[in-house]
């Protein structure tokens, strides 16, 4: 190498003296290609190390107590018993039994909570651009209420002061197809052959084809009430990223106010609301994990249950965060699908 | 007044249909008041609140070590009135460098009616009430005396005075601790209000600087620093929380040495803090993605290091964007709170529970309910009302006509 050509930066070698100091070689701990590798290795190294000294003691705290990591246990019989349920499950069965019951459970709730909150949001939403000035003024305070105060307070408000203050037999809430008591949600269905029924009181007790528990009604409610105003808020984003030439054009078109709404504003709408929708979903799926407040069973609390029982905190917690994962993974893919679909296509 | 009644005409009946909506929903208001005053009137016992609210304050801290609550509370005032007092007396472009301008007429009217009536409808002793009264005053005097004489303290005073809100903090957890001579009150006796604030403080505080970290990670040009932040940031937003503050509670002590483990309150405000981190994060991402990358190369070549740049050019500028959000973040950590309920700690919701758990209270539910919602909403609202305050602060626009 001739003294006189330009060093690389870094190419430092420890014959280089003969170099002009304007040239000089750039050391080592200043070189743009040494130095960011040298932060992200002693960033990984100490995590790393915190990782494995929690590890360690992991497993030698395991090992003390006996409980090192093993999924026999799932096979055993449970021994508690869930009281509503989906797929028949008894106290015989065995944890992995109550664990998927749970886990169903959670996913009734949160379907339903699904598409109740996105129909009150989106009619919530919508109400919010009304030319009714007090319909306006409502549905701001409703959003501005429930936003502030925390949902397992109103989850517990709704359970214990509203539904459990339900009155029992003759004296429950009737409609007709829909009797509400103490005892749980009754409604209209198909009963035996296939015929429509009622609830009927027989000897003090409604009977119906279709009954939810009150816990299951107070979760629902509670769910759907707080996850509304927060869809409603993405739903007047999304009607408010609309410019606005597109409602007088509308208008002049001689649309009325609905089907404006329904034909011009809300498919521009869309694209803006559904990845927001797609947040909202996913903490509603996190949210349904509350209903141990209200005695729900669902996945959170048959884990809670196993646990106590068994003593195997790392399996009940991996499992636990591995299904919550899932659940939100699932919600994500169909929303981005979703969202696929309603991109505009420029040609 | 015409203008009034056609404005009002021209918003409630426009239409056949609109007045039909309003008469319809003036009803279900109407019902709906008259029903709430009948149960708040009429119905309902407040003698749940009232009997408890020593508990609902400060849980089941010790009666001889109340007096550190009360010096913290009085010592919170004072700083609050400094602060509010020396933001006034800082002059501002949209306000004519008034003391007392008419929002702080308000606002101190607000805080002197509440301070006799709310210690009055709780029907405390007079030796409390008093106390309450002393309180408000020391924040109204120290108001007044930070926006007087503020301006004419020696600049190195005004620089160095934000440095006593940390060190008031700190104080305050000595007092309520115990430690520097004190009798130490263990943190299994601490609920209520007290620890409810605890734990949002203690969190949002924390999790500010490692949710800028983790921002900045994510943001990087470094792959594995990339990772580690995307892998975390996602971990966590996945879970629950519920489940999170379980792991913390059932496989903290498993995962650090024997007895190395923090207490439970402890605990949970660690991973409420870690909870929190993950979520900031992604607001502060948000302010940096909305910041020119020509900011930071502008930075850089005027010869800036890295950090230099981003402490003091990209940052500044991404945080006042990312703040509402930010503060969204806050607000919903401070709810969040109340699922500590849920793992056998005594803060405010938890004491509820123990309260309705009490034979004489049973049934007063909503009593104890209502009053607990009225509690995190005025808390909540007001959050949002000074993040509000602080953007409109922080404008650029304003900032530029203010030279």
């Amino acid at each position: 190498m001739p003294p006189s050509a330009p060093l690389q930066p870094g190419g430092g070698s420890p014959t280089a003296i003969a170099v002009p100091p304007e040239q000089a070689v750039v050391p080592w701990w200043r070189d743009r290609r040494v130095v960011p590798w040298l932060v992200q290795g002693a960033v990984v190294l100490t995590v790393l190390l915190l990782i494995a000294f929690l590890l360690s003691n992991l497993i030698r705290n395991l090992t003390a107590a006996g409980l090192l990591l093993s999924w026999s246990w799932l096979g055993q019989p449970a021994g508690f018993d869930i009281a509503e349920t989906i797929l028949p499950f008894q106290a015989s069965d065995p944890y992995w039994r109550g664990l998927l019951a749970g886990l169903v459970n959670t996913l009734r709730v949160v379907v339903t909570a699904l598409v109740g909150s996105t129909l009150l949001g989106t009619l919530l939403g919508m109400a919010s651009f009304s030319g009714n000035g007090l319909l306006r003024g409502l549905t701001r305070v409703y959003v501005e209420v429930v936003r502030n105060i925390p949902l397992l307070l109103q989850l517990v408000f709704w359970y214990f002061v509203v539904f459990l203050a339900l009155p029992n037999g003759r004296a429950a809430l009737q409609l007709p197809g829909l009797v509400l008591a103490k005892s749980g949600l009754y409604l209209a269905g198909f009963g035996d052959g296939f015929r429509w029924l009622g609830p009927q009181l027989i000897n003090g007790v409604w009977q119906a084809p279709i009954r939810f528990s009150v816990e299951f009604a107070a979760l629902l409610t509670g769910l759907v009430a707080y996850s509304s105003a927060f869809i409603a808020e993405v739903v007047r984003g999304g009607i408010a990223a609309v410019a606005k030439g597109q409602w007088e054009a509308a208008s002049s078109l001689g649309l009325s106010w609905l089907q404006t709404l329904r034909r011009v504003v809300l498919p521009q709408a869309l694209r803006v609301i559904v990845p927001g929708l797609n947040t909202q979903y996913i903490s509603l799926a996190k949210n349904s994990s509350l209903a141990v407040a209200v005695g729900y069973t669902d996945l959170y609390s048959v884990a809670e249950t196993t646990l106590n029982q068994t003593g195997r905190a790392v399996e009940v917690v991996l499992f636990l965060l591995g299904a919550y994962l899932a659940i939100d993974l699932f919600i994500s893919v169909l929303m981005n699908g979703l969202n696929h679909l309603v991109q505009i296509r420029e040609r | 007044m015409t203008a009034l009644m056609r404005r009002l005409r021209h918003e409630l009946f426009a239409t056949p249909a609109d007045g039909l909506i309003t008469l319809v929903l003036l009803t279900l208001i109407g019902a709906g008041g008259a029903g709430f005053l009948h149960w708040a009137f009429r119905q309902a016992q407040w003698a749940v609140v009232r009997v408890n609210s020593t508990l609902f304050a400060v849980g089941r801290y010790p009666i001889e070590q109340q007096w550190r609550i009360w010096l913290l509370t009085a010592l919170l005032a004072v700083a609050t009135g400094i602060t509010w007092g020396m933001l006034r007396a800082h002059p501002r472009p949209d306000r004519g460098g008034e003391l007392w301008p008419r929002n702080d007429r308000i606002a101190s009217a607000l805080l002197l009616l509440l301070a006799l009536l709310l210690p009055l409808a709780l029907a405390l002793t007079w030796a409390i009430q008093l106390r309450w009264w002393l309180i408000t005053a020391a924040l109204l005097l120290a108001r007044w005396l930070a926006g007087r004489f503020g301006p004419l303290l020696p600049p190195l005073a005004k620089r160095l005075l934000p440095l006593g809100l940390p060190l008031l903090y700190l104080l305050g957890m000595v007092l309520i601790h115990g430690g520097l001579g004190l009798v130490n009150v263990p943190s299994s006796e601490w609920g209520g209000l007290l620890l409810t604030l605890l734990e949002a403080s203690f969190a949002i505080l924390l999790c500010f600087p490692l949710g800028v970290l983790l921002a900045l990670g994510r943001r990087s040009e470094l792959p594995l620093l990339r990772w580690g932040s995307v892998l975390y940031i996602e971990f966590i937003r996945g879970a629950p929380l519920i489940t999170l503050l379980f792991l913390g509670q059932n496989m903290l002590g498993f995962l650090l040495p024997g007895g190395l483990a923090p207490e439970r309150v402890w605990r949970a405000a660690w991973v409420l803090t870690l909870f929190a981190a993950a979520y900031l994060a992604e607001a502060v991402r948000s302010g940096l993605a909305a910041v020119p990358r020509g900011q930071l190369e502008a930075a850089r070549s005027l010869g800036m290091s890295l950090p230099q740049a981003f402490a003091s050019v990209v940052l500044p500028q991404a945080l006042r964007v990312a703040l509402p959000s930010m503060v969204g973040q806050f607000i919903s950590l401070l709810q969040d709170t109340t699922l500590l309920s849920l793992i056998g700690l005594m803060e405010l919701l938890g004491t509820a529970r123990t309260v309705m758990a009490n034979p004489a209270f049973l049934g007063r539910n909503a009593e104890v309910y209502f009053t607990l919602a009225v509690l995190f909403w005025c808390c909540c609202a007001a959050l949002g009302l000074g993040s509000r305050a602080l953007e409109r602060r922080l404008d650029p626009a304003a900032l530029a006509r203010s030279g």
